[in-house]
């Protein structure tokens, strides 16, 4: 059946701040532990095993490692860390891990296991693993794109959006019918900040683009993003961007002769002559970083949120379609994010309505973003059941 | 503001009929296993280890045709395995088959692993020569996959088969009552596997058009239910092949008008417009089932029940 | 040429040997897909067969995967004795989830905890509604249940989908399709601290033994299963087969339902669009590898939690495909099947002339 995987973000917010909530959480954590003898045969196992051998890491991942998208990028962090450090790690994962209650069971078995850290790669997993992570003090939990956190339990994340903003550009410079077509997954604030910081971006080259948006409800479903893709095509977009994992709306504007770009991974090969750059995310640098706490004893909790300046977030495979002087221009967007002299979100940012989100010459900070609910002006449409 | 323009207005009809073909291919197979009396709700499986099959080949050998036709072998090996069980050791129809739901999902994504990360070579475009050119018309129903077209033909073929063929009144016989047909001399076993299988095919060349033609890659569980459509659009189409077409067109305009109304800012809740098929083949069944006479023309009557012969 | 003919009578040997074989095949084909896939192929089997049963915890858990299997196959069973053919536990699980969820969002924090039983009620009516409709329909118009049913599991399913999108969506959730985390007055007492094993596997034993008697020691039972069996002797012998309908219908709904129900009010916590994980589709397979049989279910139910747990272990320990879970659970009912059918008859060479 079509139980469509649905995974991640929230933002950070006040995140982590909630060390109330996490003290009374491990206050529980404590008394369950005695009574539980599995979770103490699982720590007892796991301190044994760090004694001797390898470093054991596991993953969950929420989508098929094939996925060609969000799990594929997860399990190249993955491999990046097997590379970085041989036979000081030993990395295992479990793939299409449901959010909910199946997760639960997953991580505990990984703890059980003997694994010393845990990743855990969609935001449907946070309670989940909050709960494991009270039972097992000494193993150390990552989450990516949650904003809950523990003792030994942090959370990680990308600015996905500065790969969207880059990939704008040039959606911009390369658009004949200023239309460009997003199709969208959830319309949760990561994906809306992503369709804005796209609009943002081709804007900052082509002040009379327009962005569509679909909602196909789903992270990864093939053929809806096909449908949807089409449909986008069909109403006169020439572009084509998605934050759905499959390459499917590459293939899609592809066949159509338009353009389009790879979202999470490089999907280069998926379209010849279609794709015009891949935005992806690079986990390796911060799994590495990571494995390297854990290693040398220097973990601690917190929220993570890198982007291009760590090395994160990339645009790749620029098509040789792009001419040389956009190209430039997405060179210094990406060397402003690195050294930050660029801010994507400086004023004046305007909503759809005409209202002015962020004041003139002000930056958004990281609390904005991460609550963002409305579409910036030249996006079409509304957001569904925004009530 | 783009509205519907007579471009875009072509363009949504030509989304329309592709999208319909992969769901009326499936349907016109269920529909010949139907009509001879067995329900396989493994459809999905069969779709799901047809379009691994079909991109592998196509994948290996740069033929298209080549996938089809592995995509046709594989659901229909698939079905066979389902009829042996079904019709020769009458096990439970409905368990059979959603066990073969089960196992095709798995074994498709277990031999898909190492093709998730491979792409189809180039092929050109298919255009009828002429007709393609006219204005609206061109765009909207002349360049099309020639799948698009051979799918029509089908359904009017086999409207034609079963109404007035021979072989068409033998497979109705044995779906309506296998008893009487058993006592007639024909070999209702047999019969029934033959269109099992050939539904199977079916199903498999629907399963390859959407990993070869549709969206053409290989994920896992990227039939994404359109096997349940297919299994709802007989019922809704009263198992008449050239109502299977037009549902399926509908079907499929209602999936893209849903996206062309949300590209026009237009908000419903997309999950009403989603259960229509649904709720609408229900609508159907019980309008042709509280008349007698109406279920007795429309429906199969040995729908789902085995058959013992000297029993 | 071989020809199959029924025996004159089953042979209750083979009654007991036929699941040993099935599993046996199915162990037989794991072993040479391990073998190709270059694994050990003890480690593989152990994943699938050791490891969930090896420790409490694992145990546990068992436990928790196969109260719905055990629950919802309990009313199809019902159904399919009395020859009807409820393949919709799916929609009716999902709906009986969808009205637990209702009562369970609006506990505040002064609730007691009598609203479990609210929350579980509710459950059980929710499936017991979807199936009255397709009782209705087969009642009143004669609409085929098969077909009813399952295209009610989609109506069921988007019903959820649109709830959790719209209407009851958390107002704090950041637009994510879910709604609120249920407070803990209304979550399925736990039975052991640490352990996620709730009261959920008491009612599904009582609900075994409970069927059990209906089906083999009360009249009604053995009204339903005549209709089902023979509807003329039925109705010579005056039963009515509009009662067993309705019975039967009402019954496995309302058990789908009150799995969904514990589903929600327990490990899920909340209603997300991901609440039907396939429990009412895997549960006619679970059915029928039980034989219809209440003891049997449970050891099918066991057997079929045990696929799925083993699927997860075997990958994270072993590193092989999780789709293996779904080629096992196939395989099992195919070659089960197979071999029930030699129960009944039997294999004899016929020379051909």
């Amino acid at each position: 059946m079509s139980s469509n995987l649905s995974k991640r973000s929230l933002l950070k917010l006040a995140g982590w701040a909630s060390l109330a909530a996490t003290a009374a959480l491990v206050g529980c954590g404590k008394k369950e532990e005695a009574a539980t003898p599995a979770a103490s045969e699982a720590s007892a196992a796991a301190s044994a095993a760090a004694a001797v051998g390898p470093l054991k890491i596991a993953f969950a991942y929420v989508g098929p490692v094939g996925d060609a998208g969000w799990t594929y990028a997860h399990d190249q962090g993955r491999l990046a860390i097997e590379k970085e450090f041989g036979d000081k790690v030993k990395t295992s994962f479990v793939e299409k891990v449901p959010e909910g209650p199946e997760a639960e069971r997953v991580i505990r078995d990984l703890v059980g296991q003997g694994n010393i850290l845990v990743f855990g790669t969609t935001f449907g997993y946070m309670e989940p693993m909050l709960k494991v992570a009270a039972d097992n003090p000494s193993v150390k939990f990552e989450h990516a794109t949650g904003f809950k956190t523990a003792p030994n339990m942090r959370t990680y994340d990308s600015r996905t959006y500065e790969g969207a903003y880059m990939a704008g550009v040039i959606a911009g410079s390369m658009t004949k019918s200023n239309t460009l077509g997003v199709v969208g997954s959830i319309p949760i604030p990561e994906v809306i900040r992503n369709i804005n910081a796209f609009t943002l971006g081709a804007q900052s080259v082509n002040p009379k683009v327009k962005t569509k948006v679909v909602w196909v409800n789903a992270w990864f479903d093939p053929p809806k993003e096909t449908e949807g893709a089409q449909s986008l095509l069909n109403q006169g977009a020439d572009v084509l961007f998605q934050n759905t994992d499959s390459a499917a709306v590459l293939q899609t504007a592809e066949k159509a002769g338009k353009y389009a770009f790879g979202w999470d991974s490089d999907m280069s090969k998926f379209g010849p002559k279609s794709h015009l750059a891949s935005a992806v995310i690079n986990w390796g640098p911060y799994y590495v970083k990571a494995t390297k706490d854990a290693l040398e004893g220097t973990w601690q909790t917190g929220g993570v949120w890198w982007g291009v300046k760590e090395g994160a977030i990339d645009l790749v495979s620029v098509s040789d379609a792009v001419p040389a002087e956009v190209k430039a221009k997405v060179d210094t967007v990406k060397a402003g994010l690195k050294d930050g002299s660029f801010a994507i979100w400086k004023g004046p940012i305007v909503a759809q309505d005409g209202k002015e989100m962020v004041a003139k010459d002000t930056v958004a900070d990281d609390k904005f973003l991460g609550g963002i609910n409305f579409y910036v002006k030249g996006v079409e449409g509304s957001i569904p059941s925004g009530k | 503001m783009t509205g519907l323009t007579p471009e875009s207005l072509a363009l949504l009809l030509a989304a329309t009929l592709n999208a319909g073909t992969v769901v009326a291919l499936a349907s016109l197979g269920l529909l010949i296993n139907e009509r001879a009396g067995v329900l396989n709700l493994g459809a999905e499986g069969m779709m799901l280890v047809a379009a691994i099959a079909g991109f592998a080949t196509g994948v290996n050998t740069g033929s298209d045709w080549l996938g089809f036709a592995a995509g046709a072998a594989a659901g229909a090996l698939m079905a066979g395995a389902f009829g042996a069980l079904v019709i020769w050791l009458n096990t439970n129809q409905y368990a059979t088959g959603l066990a073969l739901s089960l196992f095709g999902a798995g074994l498709s994504a277990f031999v898909g692993i190492s093709y998730t990360q491979q792409r189809l070579p180039e092929r050109p475009h298919f255009a009828i020569p002429g007709l393609a050119d006219l204005p609206f018309v061109g765009p909207a129903l002349f360049r099309q996959h020639p799948l698009v077209y051979i799918t029509i033909a089908l359904a009017i073929g086999l409207g034609w088969f079963l109404m007035r063929s021979r072989g068409g009144l033998v497979l109705r016989a044995v779906g309506e009552s296998p008893e009487s047909a058993h006592a007639l001399g024909y070999a209702v076993r047999p019969i029934r596997l033959l269109a099992v299988m050939t539904g199977g095919a079916l199903c498999g060349v629907a399963g390859a058009y959407i990993s070869l033609a549709y969206t053409p890659l290989w994920v896992e569980g990227m039939v994404a239910g359109k096997g349940w459509i297919a299994l709802a659009l007989t019922t809704f189409a009263t198992w008449r092949p050239g109502r299977v077409l037009l549902g399926a067109y509908l079907f499929g305009g209602v999936t893209m008008l849903q996206f062309q109304l949300q590209g026009q800012g237009v908000q419903i809740p997309s999950q009403f417009l989603t259960m229509l098929p649904y709720v609408a083949t229900i609508v159907v069944l019980v309008l042709i089932s509280r008349n007698p006479t109406w279920i007795r023309i429309n429906m199969p009557a040995s729908l789902g029940k085995p058959f013992h012969p000297g029993a | 040429m071989f020809k199959l003919e029924p025996r004159p009578a089953p042979s209750k040997a083979l009654m007991l040997a036929s699941p040993l074989i099935a599993l046996a095949i199915t162990v037989v084909v794991g072993v040479m897909l391990f073998a190709a896939l270059g694994k050990d192929p003890l480690a593989g089997l152990q994943m699938f067969f050791v490891e969930p049963l090896k420790t409490g915890y694992a145990l546990a858990e068992l436990s928790l995967k196969a109260t719905p299997l055990i629950l919802i196959a309990l009313g199809l069973a019902v159904c399919f004795r009395a020859n009807l053919w409820n393949i919709g536990a799916e929609g009716q699980f999902v709906l009986g989830a969808i009205c637990a969820g209702g009562v369970a969002m609006h506990a505040t924090p002064e609730t007691g905890r009598w609203i479990i039983g609210a929350v579980l009620l509710a459950g059980v009516l929710g499936g017991m509604l979807w199936a009255a409709i397709v009782a209705l329909l087969r009642d009143r118009f004669h609409a085929n249940e098969i077909l009813v049913s399952l295209m009610l599991v989609y109506v069921a399913e988007m019903l959820l989908s649109y709830l959790v999108y719209g209407p009851w969506k958390d107002p704090a959730g950041y637009n994510f399709p879910q709604t609120i985390t249920f407070l803990e007055a209304t979550r399925v007492p736990k039975l052991i601290t640490g352990f996620r094993m709730n009261i959920g596997m008491f009612i599904a034993l009582a609900a075994v033994a409970g069927f059990a008697i209906f089906l083999y020691r009360t009249y009604a039972g053995f009204q339903l299963q005549v209709g089902g069996l023979a509807p003329a002797a039925a109705r010579y012998a005056g039963f009515s087969s509009r009662r067993a309908l309705w019975t039967a219908l009402l019954l496995s709904g309302g058990m789908a339902g009150l799995a969904g129900a514990l589903d929600v009010a327990g490990p899920q916590g909340q209603l997300t669009p991901y609440v039907p994980l396939g429990y009412g589709f895997a549960a006619i397979i679970v059915a029928f590898v039980g034989r219809l049989n209440p003891i049997g279910i449970v050891f099918s139910a066991v057997l079929m939690s045990m696929f799925y747990i083993g699927g997860e272990l075997a990958q994270s320990r072993l590193g092989l495909p999780k789709a293996l879970t779904g080629v096992f659970q196939g395989l099992l009912l195919f070659a089960l099947l197979a071999c029930d059918t030699f129960i009944h008859q039997r294999l004899r060479w016929v020379s051909t002339k």
